[in-house]
């Protein structure tokens, strides 16, 4: 195991290209529309998990309510397209921007509290979204929902299933990117210090609250995004599907990937989706079957998945080691 | 009308208070949101029905079986699954994740076996209806009110009285200082458990034989409600959740009568985030210092 984490840590780079380019030859591979409508949802999924992860597992936040934002994009790119008629870019944009604006609206006055009671904001936020959606018949249509969202098209023309496919992926490498430079830069340091310890970061000059108001609306920003293309994906969404009970499979997700670990969300939201499409076989239990399996899941590896592994730090450590021999 | 909607709240309230007092000490122990507790409320019910309805059972029987099956699932989940998390050290979180599953795995297993149909509960408790001015308050939600408080009471004496009751508040404090005094900190955290999941079967069968049926889409409004009801009265304390409970319930009948229905979830979550921002420690928590 350490030798493996080691040579991970090492080759990280490739590691990282290879899976890319296992993401990029599966439609190619695998060509049945019922596939690459899995890989799409996973990818979907991905993008709320990695989202999610820049909240709970780098700012220690955990976010109930996600579903609530998610439906908030969602519900932006398919009021604007239907209604208004805007094309798939600018609806994309502006669901993430609608929910980055509402993240700041729930984030100015309650980033302040401590941790578990913003959790408990983001719960009643996402219910107060699912309340909303259900009764403002005039912009939502209630709980019939919004059917016929135009499929995802560019200049007019539009995209067969496989490109929608690669769509979901070139968002979801320029996520991975976005918050893998975020988490390096300035932010990200001062962001990780307010997680350990906001009251030292602020004796070092970091101001906790500007800096989770700036996560939070970063992390909101991606959900959002996700909720935009899955509208324009599934052509038809409802207040269903933006439930607490979807807020829980998110955040199972990001936790059993593992907190504050991108590879992480990437495989705890592709192994959440595809399960429950395995288990599809087994009808009436296979819920049970994926209750049962969570369970396992975190009784084997309570940290997620990828938790508490820092290939940095690895690499770190193996150059010290090797440092200290050249010295010898 | 007014009479007759503080009643009418009350007794939604005080199921709520009762469900929000076991959540409220799993999460002062823990830090935990036990969200299999949503699930524990509509386990006893649908014990009731079978053991009840079906199987030609007396009802106090039933019921008291009902409870304890339903509280020794809780302290089964903590001694099982809860406890291997914790001595892992994970963060709650992974705990939080692992009651979802089990919360999953009840209700689907109730799907299966009952269907996922409404299920109806005979009325057993049938003690006719007092009239108070222009007010009806039915035999029904007299028991709901004075079982619920009866074992708000109880908690309330188990947690600030007894040597049980002690050593769950000096867990919450410390747990690591705790154990150093002698204090078997897994046994009380199943325990804990156990009186959580007791009391919230007590709730989901009072609740269900008030509406006389029972669903299991019911739980996650209930998981949702008690989580708002133990913060809003301030998060390990008993009478706060108490309160907590009433106020919610309170509103949410106060706004579906004089208002709408469609918007009674929605006022109840705006009134705890406004709560939240203004009096975070709740009504009757305790305020925390921030040490480095």
């Amino acid at each position: 195991m350490k030798r493996f984490l080691q040579g991970w840590a090492k080759n990280e780079k490739w590691v990282n290209l290879i899976l890319l380019a296992i993401a990029v030859v599966y439609p190619l591979l695998f060509g049945r529309a019922y596939l690459i409508n899995v890989g799409t949802l996973c990818l979907v999924n991905v993008l709320v998990s990695l989202s999610l992860n820049v909240l709970t597992g780098y700012m220690g936040i955990t976010g109930l309510g996600w579903a609530g934002f998610f439906g908030i994009g969602a519900y932006t790119a398919a009021i604007l397209s239907t209604k208004l008629g805007w094309g798939f870019l600018a609806t994309l944009l502006a669901g993430a921007v609608m929910t980055a604006l509402c993240g700041i609206l729930v984030g100015l006055p309650t980033l302040k509290l401590s941790g578990r009671y913003v959790a408990i904001v983001t719960m009643a936020f996402c219910e107060i979204c699912r309340a909303l959606e259900t009764n403002m018949d005039w912009l939502t249509r209630g709980s019939r929902g919004i059917p016929n969202i135009p499929r995802i098209s560019l200049f007019g023309y539009r995209f067969p299933k496989w490109m929608q496919y690669y769509t979901i992926l070139i968002l979801v490498v320029l996520t991975m990117f976005i918050i893998n430079r975020i988490i390096n830069s300035r932010l990200g340091r001062g962001i990780l210090a307010v997680k350990d310890d906001d009251i030292a970061a602020s004796a070092m000059g970091v101001n906790p609250f500007r800096y989770k108001v700036m996560t939070f609306a970063i992390a909101t920003a991606f959900a959002g995004l996700a909720g935009a293309f899955y509208a324009h994906y599934i052509g038809f969404i409802d207040p269903s599907n933006f439930t607490f009970d979807q807020s829980t499979i998110f955040i199972s997700m990001t936790i059993m990937g593992g907190l504050g670990n991108l590879m992480g969300s990437v495989l705890g939201a592709i192994s959440l989706t595809v399960l429950p499409e395995i288990l599809r076989p087994l009808m009436d239990v296979r819920q049970i079957v994926y209750g049962v399996l969570l369970i396992i899941m975190m009784l084997v590896r309570p940290q997620g998945i990828l938790g508490g592994f820092n290939l940095k730090h690895i690499r770190q450590q193996m150059s010290v080691r090797s440092g200290g021999e050249k010295h010898e | 009308m007014l009479l007759q909607q503080i009643i009418n709240g009350l007794t939604v309230g005080t199921t709520y208070a009762l469900v929000a007092v076991g959540f409220s000490m799993v999460y002062s122990v823990l830090e935990l949101a036990n969200f299999a507790n949503g699930a524990f409320y509509v386990f006893a019910p649908y014990m009731v029905v079978l053991l009840y309805a079906s199987m030609g059972w007396g009802f106090i029987p039933a019921f008291l079986i009902a409870v304890l099956a339903t509280g020794a699932l809780g302290a089964l989940m903590d001694r099982f699954i809860l406890t291997t998390i914790r001595n892992h050290k994970a963060q709650t979180s992974s705990s939080m994740v692992a009651t979802l599953g089990v919360s999953t795995v009840i209700i689907n297993g109730l799907i299966a076996v009952f269907g996922s149909a409404t299920r109806s509960l005979p009325n057993a408790v049938n003690i006719g209806r007092i009239h108070i001015g222009s007010a009806i308050m039915t035999g029904n939600q007299l028991v709901i009110i004075v079982t619920s408080l009866v074992i708000m009471a109880v908690l309330s004496v188990i947690v600030y009285k007894t040597k049980l009751g002690s050593a769950m508040r000096s867990i919450a404090q410390n747990p690591v200082a705790s154990r150093m005094m002698g204090v078997n900190v897994n046994r009380i955290i199943t325990i804990t458990f156990f009186i959580g999941s007791v009391s919230a079967a007590i709730a989901g069968t009072m609740v269900a034989m008030y509406y006389g049926s029972v669903d299991t889409t019911l739980y996650t409004s209930v998981s949702v409600k008690t989580f708002a009801s133990a913060i809003l009265g301030g998060i390990g304390s008993v009478p706060g959740a108490m309160l907590g409970g009433v106020i919610i319930g309170m509103l949410e009948t106060f706004v579906a009568g004089y208002w709408t229905s469609a918007y009674k979830d929605m006022i109840a979550f705006i009134i705890i985030i406004a709560f939240l921002i203004f009096k975070p420690n709740g009504l009757l928590g305790h305020r925390k210092l921030n040490k480095v």
